[in-house]
């Protein structure tokens, strides 16, 4: 138990909070422009709406962004020299995040930090952030965290969570880091009981409100025999290989490496997707993943069979953004129901 | 509604069981309120899972192109239009396909609802003639349907489908007196670099995520430009410059072709108006050629063929 653990901040001093905040950190937090809600980094125009239900993108791009130049270089074919190495080093806070997305961040950091050669470039900004959660009371219909390791006031993934008890944000202490944070604020008033009473009952309502379940119990097992399973043949009919799903997914975070050249050649990693045709088009023109089929199987065999086998859980959070956002309802957690129910020799 | 549900059945059923085609592409009912999702039926017995309602909203023409068995597809004004764009230009063979026409009133936009409802959820919800019916946590809401179409069904001149091989219930008046360019004039009275501006702002929500292409039916290059790695055409990043380059090419590439089906728009999960630039472009090829996509078998594609009395105002 952290001395300090809970602590209570009344919602209109928060822009006080931010403010001070802004003085040591970049702040990345929701921000609401016309009818998208998402993280960006807070300034002065740029002020942090927290009254959203889910943003639309995750928050992974503040460790991973969608075009991230890992360092440029200026070649004359027999030289090379590298000119920059533009890793952030500056403290951040990333403040608003929901618990789904927050253990996101859990997983992305076992696979970002796995094997000899650990992504620095997602580590680095990683360490340098301290994330401040945000708990859901009022979870969508489409939202199925509890059945994928999570809560709507968990704590996985974060240093500090805000609890939304009406006028006040209850904030609690869950790591060092987070209590190192709330240090600098001895503005801040200590919370009375009723306070974190109040809490647990919203927690507990939360709880119960996630009524969508999906069943992962014996998916991964069940998916090392229906590789070559007919229900592929039938279930991806209806994609359309784009990249919502996986864009706009917080634990998705395949990319691609390219050469941006000019005088200088910038070398860019951007987001791909195992949606895409030329995923994994090779050089010789033969692509393994040929068709909707085998690609629609990449993604569900990765998020529920190859993670489970190499981390030990599924690369789902139950957010629910694709099962919202899919331009043609392909909802996968009807996919993961047919494969629980599925009988497989 | 329920009749045409019923006939769009009986429709396809007759189709499958006289072997005339081997599959029909429909609606059924999606996961969601108010949505549907396509629907792939190659047996007699499912096909009462096919629906039809204000929620079919997938242009069902995207899944015929690359089809080699007989289809029977579903076909809303829009979707009718572009089954002829693609097998004019011989996407599949125009005997492959049955064209079950439907009339349409326009389809919802969610977005609309979405806005309207600010971060309220929609739980439940009923579509009738002139309603929708939503129902959520604390609130139960009857929205006048006209507010919640798409923006291209509000001006849609073919609600019913001009070209058909089956057509199910009875035909709906067209739309006369919407001036259907009404929204392009507002950036036709923008200078420039005020349209520049604006394009800029509108882009730069972009993620790349491509489903404005993979939902148009039009987009069937086997190999897209922005695909294209040896050597790459194109930029891939979401840096403005390569994401506007993306749209003006895609823009340009539907041109003559397009028949505003709203399908890009609504795909967008970024909520772009994407079908701005393009209705813009509609309405040039309107003015130079006279020309309008997918209503006839007979007219050439303006960008097709050259005539010498094409306008040439451009070669300067």
């Amino acid at each position: 138990m952290f001395p300090m653990k809970w602590k209570v901040i009344e919602k209109s001093k928060l822009p006080v909070l931010m403010a001070e905040l802004a003085k040591e950190n970049e702040v990345f937090a929701p921000v609401k422009e016309k009818s998208i809600v998402s993280f960006e980094r807070i300034s002065s125009e740029n002020q942090a709406y927290l009254d959203f239900r889910n943003t639309k993108k995750p928050p992974k791009e503040v460790f991973f962004p969608q075009t991230e130049t890992l360092f440029t270089y200026r070649t004359d074919k027999k030289n090379v020299e590298v000119l920059e190495d533009p890793a952030v080093k500056g403290k951040r806070v990333l403040l608003g995040v929901r618990p789904c997305d927050a253990r996101s961040f859990a997983l992305l950091d076992k696979f970002f930090s796995s094997g000899e050669d650990k992504d620095v470039y997602y580590l680095e900004k990683r360490k340098n952030t301290t994330i401040v959660g945000l708990a859901c009371n009022a979870p969508l219909s489409t939202c199925f965290c509890t059945s994928m390791g999570g809560n709507p006031f968990g704590k996985e993934g974060m240093d500090l969570l805000l609890q939304d008890i009406n006028d006040q944000y209850l904030i609690e202490t869950v790591t060092e880091r987070g209590e190192e944070l709330i240090k600098k604020f001895p503005w801040l008033k200590d919370a009375e009981k009723a306070d974190i009473e109040r809490a647990k009952k919203l927690s507990e309502d939360a709880e119960k409100a996630v009524k969508s379940k999906v069943s992962v119990k014996n998916v991964s097992e069940k998916l090392d025999r229906m590789f070559d399973d007919p229900m592929w043949d039938q279930i991806y009919q209806r994609c359309l290989g784009c990249g919502v799903c996986t864009f706009l997914c917080p634990t998705c975070c395949c990319f691609d490496i390219l050469d941006e050249e000019t005088e200088e050649v910038k070398r860019v990693r951007i987001w791909d997707s195992c949606q895409f045709s030329c995923f994994t088009l090779q050089g010789s023109g033969h692509n393994p993943r040929p068709s909707g089929k085998e690609r629609m199987r990449q993604r569900i065999m990765h998020k529920f069979n190859y993670f489970v086998k190499n981390y030990g859980e599924s690369f789902c959070v139950g957010c629910g953004r694709c099962v919202r956002e899919c331009p043609v309802n392909l909802d996968i957690r009807e996919v993961v129901g047919a494969i629980s129910t599925r009988q497989v020799e | 509604m329920e009749n045409i549900e019923n006939s769009i059945r009986e429709v396809a059923e007759k189709l499958l069981r006289e072997k005339k085609v081997d599959l029909i592409i429909g609606y059924e009912q999606g996961t969601l309120p108010l949505r549907t999702t396509p629907c792939f039926v190659d047996k007699v017995e499912d096909v009462q899972k096919l629906v039809w309602n204000a929620s079919c909203d997938v242009n069902l023409s995207k899944y015929v192109v690359g089809r080699k068995e007989k289809v029977g597809v579903v076909a809303k004004g829009c979707d009718a239009r572009l089954i002829v764009v693609c097998a004019i230009e011989k996407q599949f063979p125009r005997e492959n396909v049955v064209i079950i026409g439907v009339p349409c009133l326009g389809v919802i936009d969610r977005k609309k609802i979405e806005a309207k409802l600010e971060d309220k959820e929609v739980l439940e919800a009923t579509i009738e003639d002139e309603q929708i019916k939503v129902k959520g946590e604390g609130f139960e809401l009857v929205l006048p349907k006209k507010d919640f179409l798409c923006d291209s069904c509000l001006t849609c001149k073919h609600r019913n489908p001009p070209i058909y091989d089956v057509f199910v219930g009875e035909k709906v008046p067209e739309i006369t007196e919407a001036n259907e360019f009404a929204e392009v004039s507002s950036l036709e009275s923008k200078s420039g670099e005020e349209r520049w501006e604006h394009f800029k702002e509108e882009l730069s929500k972009c993620i790349r995520c491509y489903a404005c292409r993979n939902v148009c039916p039009l987009c069937y290059c086997k190999m897209c430009f922005v695909d294209q790695t040896m050597p790459a055409w194109f930029g891939k990043t979401n840096d403005l410059s390569d994401t506007m380059i993306y749209h003006i090419v895609r823009a340009f590439h539907v041109a003559g072709r397009c028949v505003d089906c709203g399908a890009c728009s609504r795909a967008c999960p970024m909520d772009i108006n994407l079908r701005e630039l393009m209705k813009k472009i509609e309405k040039i090829m309107k003015e130079r050629y006279g020309y309008e996509a997918g209503v006839s078998f007979e007219e050439v594609p303006p960008l097709g063929e050259f005539k010498m009395e094409d306008s040439q105002e451009f070669i300067k």
